[in-house]
């Protein structure tokens, strides 16, 4: 194990689950202008896999790009393994912080074999104990028998995980993936996705993964991490960003909404789409006045009545989908609400509705003051 | 359904059309093909004809010397090179050493001076009784240094003007490494140093090996120089041959030897080409690397960059004003110059046009039309590349002489071998430019109603169009600078500013030869610099993915 040199004669603390593996606090960055970070702080526990989800733009590979040690901070700390990193005064260099990288685009040497590749972060150790190393990466990432093609030909899938198997390899402190499944087509983005978790959590490895897609954060982490502008947002299960998002913003970017103002009368609010039951003990919401976050999966559709109908809401698209039937239904402010349908029968574009929620299903509110984004 | 029957009409007019243009341009090419391998398989010919005794001048033992010395010059010249180059591309690319963009077009302009030029200046500056020399004597009293001729002043002459080829494909490809892969081994334990030794040279490998064989051909076909600093090589050998013997069918074959040799240097780097399958293993936008922070290392590392500077640039310019200020100053007149001036002009000009006609078939066929006859006709333009200048002129002068008379002692002789020689030039830059321009572009043209005609004028030759002017200005810049085959085949009594350099730097009299030089370096390296060594990343077109080469390492 090689650990950070100007720190080897200070006695290690123990890496306990309340340090993190990971412990990034306050943290800013910036390269001379505006802030690319700005007081972001992240904890990861040991083995857990921590996802970073946000738009492009918001500062997240720069985040890890901190915790590796290629981005000097300005401001706050990086620990990793419970040791000092980087801060304002300290920069330990990424060749000695032991940790894993998995690039966007992978990265691989193209001079070197994959298990040339694979070997590359093994130095020091003898070729006897350096095979030992790479044999069982080389199986349990499933690229036995391709250990002597170059990663040109190989498939973007292969590619990918030669690139997870080097940054294994070396075992280290902590795996950083950076959007790692972009590159890779729809329909073997889900298949690997599965795979590479089961991959690290066998090798036990602290894992953060960077990305910008909201299924890939929710459906991988322990923890999803969600960042607006150069900070995490929120930190939580990815039950919590979803069903209990802290912002609009938030909830924005963990799944389809739409947010309109309403008013609140006792536990139900009143919006131009309806009235509609709120969550209790979210938030303390102390005005009437509220933007209500309605989310398409929480909400159905039905045929107004047509006494009433004449200035209430109406469809006007319908996508179907399979596994539901999206509708675009335009209110009579103008805005236009998403409702996932399930019902078999066809609402005609121009059909006067009412939207109401799922049984069981409740909105969120939030203060008026907490910006719409 | 008039309608129906006027849509079918048109679209049969495109698909006859279509084919038409395609047999034109694969009797261009086939022209062009078999003109650029003329003069070897004349000189094949020549050969074949000589009697006994010129092989047995051929295959005698000084030729073997002259052979070695030439080996050794080009392996002395290739070393200094590459330990000139690539440091210099990775520390004006990668690192915070000051004032680096103006320090990397600085490194490449020794690539505007002719090496004649630069073993004149040398000479004046380190020979006996030089500059240097006259300084160093009052001071310290040193009467004599380390003789300039010879191996050392011909390898210092030569790695200063072969150099800045092998900077430039050395800084091309280190702009295509992805930071990415440095960044990955510096995340698996190594340190700066051992990355830019596993990671960053094996990247770069192939080009540095490009590179290096462009300088060992450069080198083989190197005239002047050599002549200049008395170190004879092969040229020198078949050029004597030439100017003395009366048989000159030795000289032919002696000629015919060199090629050969080129032919070989030409077929290695054709084999490291191939085995080159180092590309961005995947697509997606490489971040830009971090710059590399030297230290303490910063000032030290500058002066390295601009040593060569100082010595391939600023003292040969130094001393060419010098002298010319001095020949004022004494009121030598400088002789005739405009005469030259407007003959190299001329010349020029017409060799960078005719180089890029006969380019464009090629060009076009080896990037639209893969096939195995076009990448035929690629590969023998390619010839010309090899082939030194002298061994080309020899073999059109027999032409002129044998077959093609009323050509000979023209200038359209002359042109020709100046486009044997340069056609590679021009099909590379030519090449290049039209790889990134995507098929998909020009038949979005079509769809969208314009003629074939229309569409190269609207569409393809305005983002080929800084290739073509790249390629142009490499062929003008090299025909400005060309000697041998210029000596060879000029008409008598039309002079260039190369043959007038020449004529007076041969004799000693290089004050005479101030003028014509410096009026050399100035009109072909101001325009051609700017072309030539224009950052590509500052280029308006937006630069296509990697290019993957069409042969791979193991597949």
């Amino acid at each position: 194990m090689r650990f950070p040199r100007p720190f080897t004669s200070t006695p290690r603390p123990p890496a306990s689950t309340e340090t993190g593996v990971i412990h990034v606090q306050e943290v800013s960055v910036d390269y001379g202008g505006a802030p690319v970070l700005n007081g972001f702080s992240l904890l990861v526990r040991a083995g857990e896999f921590v996802s970073v989800l946000g738009r492009s733009g918001v500062g997240k590979t720069t985040a890890l790009r901190v915790i590796a040690g290629f981005e000097h901070v300005n401001a706050g700390y990086v620990r990793l393994g419970g040791l000092l990193v980087g801060s304002s005064f300290i920069h330990v260099p990424p060749d000695r912080r032991r940790v894993g990288i998995v690039f966007q685009d992978y990265a691989l040497f193209p001079h070197l074999t994959v298990a040339e590749n694979v070997a590359f972060g093994l130095q020091g150790i003898d070729r006897r104990e350096r095979e030992a190393r790479v044999r069982p990466v080389i199986d349990m990432t499933g690229l036995t028998g391709l250990e002597r093609r170059y990663p040109h030909e190989m498939s973007g899938g292969q590619q990918q995980r030669v690139a997870l198997a080097r940054a294994l390899a070396p075992r280290p402190v902590a795996l950083l993936l950076d959007e790692p499944f972009s590159n890779l087509d729809r329909n073997l983005r889900s298949t690997l996705r599965r795979e590479v978790r089961d991959i690290v959590k066998r090798a036990g490895a602290t894992t953060v993964l960077v990305t910008h897609d909201r299924e890939e954060a929710l459906a991988l982490a322990d923890r999803v991490a969600v960042m607006g502008n150069g900070r995490v947002e929120q930190f939580g299960t990815p039950e919590d960003v979803y069903e209990r998002p802290v912002s609009p913003e938030v909830a924005r970017m963990t799944g389809p909404c739409e947010v309109i103002p309403g008013t609140m009368r006792g536990s139900v609010v009143i919006t131009e789409a309806g009235e509609f039951p709120v969550v209790q003990g979210q938030l303390a919401v102390s005005e009437s006045s509220v933007q209500v976050l309605m989310r398409a999966a929480d909400l159905e559709l039905g045929l107004a009545d047509p006494e009433t109908a004449e200035a209430g809401a109406f469809v006007v698209y319908r996508e179907f989908r399979g596994e539901f039937t999206q509708y675009g239904v335009r209110l009579p402010s103008g805005m236009t609400l998403r409702v996932q349908g399930r019902s078999v029968a066809r609402l005609p574009d121009g059909a006067r509705v009412t939207v109401r929620t799922r049984p069981g299903a409740k909105v969120l509110v939030f203060p008026k003051t907490a910006g719409t984004g | 359904m008039a309608n129906l029957a006027e849509l079918g009409r048109i679209q049969t007019g495109v698909a006859v059309k279509k084919q038409r243009p395609h047999i034109a341009l694969w009797v261009a090419g086939g022209i062009v093909g078999t003109a650029a391998v003329l003069p070897v398989i004349y000189l094949v010919i020549r050969t074949a004809g000589a009697g006994q005794e010129a092989w047995d001048l051929v295959f005698r033992a000084r030729t073997a010397a002259v052979l070695g010395r030439t080996a050794l010059l080009i392996a002395t010249v290739t070393f200094f090179s590459t330990l000139v180059a690539v440091p210099v591309a990775w520390l004006t690319l990668r690192t915070d050493l000051p004032f680096k963009r103006t320090l990397a077009v600085g490194a490449a302009l020794p690539l505007v001076v002719p090496s004649y030029v630069m073993a004149m200046t040398l000479i004046e500056a380190f020979g006996p009784r030089g500059i240097l020399q006259q300084l160093l004597e009052g001071p310290i009293g040193l009467h004599r240094l380390h003789d300039i001729y010879g191996l050392g002043g011909a390898t210092l002459a030569v790695v200063l003007v072969t150099y800045p080829y092998v900077l430039l494909t050395a800084r091309g490809a280190l702009r295509r490494v992805d930071p990415a892969l440095e960044e990955a081994a510096r995340s698996m334990g190594y340190g700066p140093v051992a990355t830019f030794r596993r990671v960053t040279l094996p990247a770069l490998r192939p080009a540095i090996t490009a590179g290096v064989l462009l300088a060992a051909l450069y080198t083989l076909s190197e005239f002047g120089a050599v002549a200049l600093l008395r170190y004879e090589t092969f040229t020198a050998a078949v050029y004597a041959q030439y100017s003395s013997a009366l048989d000159r069918s030795v000289a032919a074959s002696l000629a015919l030897v060199l090629a050969v040799v080129a032919v070989v240097i030409l077929i290695a780097e054709d084999f490291s080409r191939g085995h080159a399958a180092y590309h961005r293993s995947s697509a997606g936008a490489a971040r830009p690397a971090k710059n590399v922070k030297l230290g303490a290392w910063r000032w030290p590392a500058f002066m390295f960059v601009l040593l060569p500077i100082i010595v391939g640039l600023l003292i040969p310019l130094t001393v060419l004003g010098y002298w010319l200020a001095q020949g004022l100053a004494h009121g030598r007149g400088a002789g005739p110059v405009w005469e030259p001036v407007r003959h190299s002009v001329f010349i020029s000009l017409l060799a960078a046009l005719a180089t890029l006609v006969a380019a464009a078939p090629v060009a076009v066929l080896a990037v639209r039309h893969r096939n195995i006859l076009s990448r035929t006709i690629e590969r023998l333009t390619y010839i010309g590349f090899g082939l030194p200048g002298i061994a080309v002129a020899l073999s059109l002068v027999f032409f002129g002489i044998n077959i093609a008379t009323p050509l000979y002692q023209t200038v359209w002789l002359l042109l020709f071998a100046y486009v044997v020689l340069f056609l590679p030039a021009a099909v590379g830059a030519l090449r290049s430019s039209l790889v990134q321009v995507s098929p998909r572009i020009e038949e979005a043209a079509q769809a969208l109603g314009r003629t074939p005609v229309k569409i190269m004028t609207s569409v393809t030759l305005p983002l080929v169009a800084p290739g073509i002017l790249s390629g142009a200005a490499m062929v003008f810049l090299m025909t400005m600078k060309e000697l041998p085959a210029t000596l060879v085949l000029s008409p008598i009594g039309s002079e260039t500013l190369a043959t007038s350099v020449w004529s007076s730097a041969s004799e000693a009299l290089f004050a005479r030869a101030a003028l014509p030089a410096i009026l050399l370096v100035t009109v072909a390296g101001v325009p051609t610099a700017f072309f030539v060594l224009r950052d590509p990343a500052r280029r308006s077109m937006p630069e296509a993915g990697p290019i993957r080469p069409e042969r791979t390492g193991a597949g």
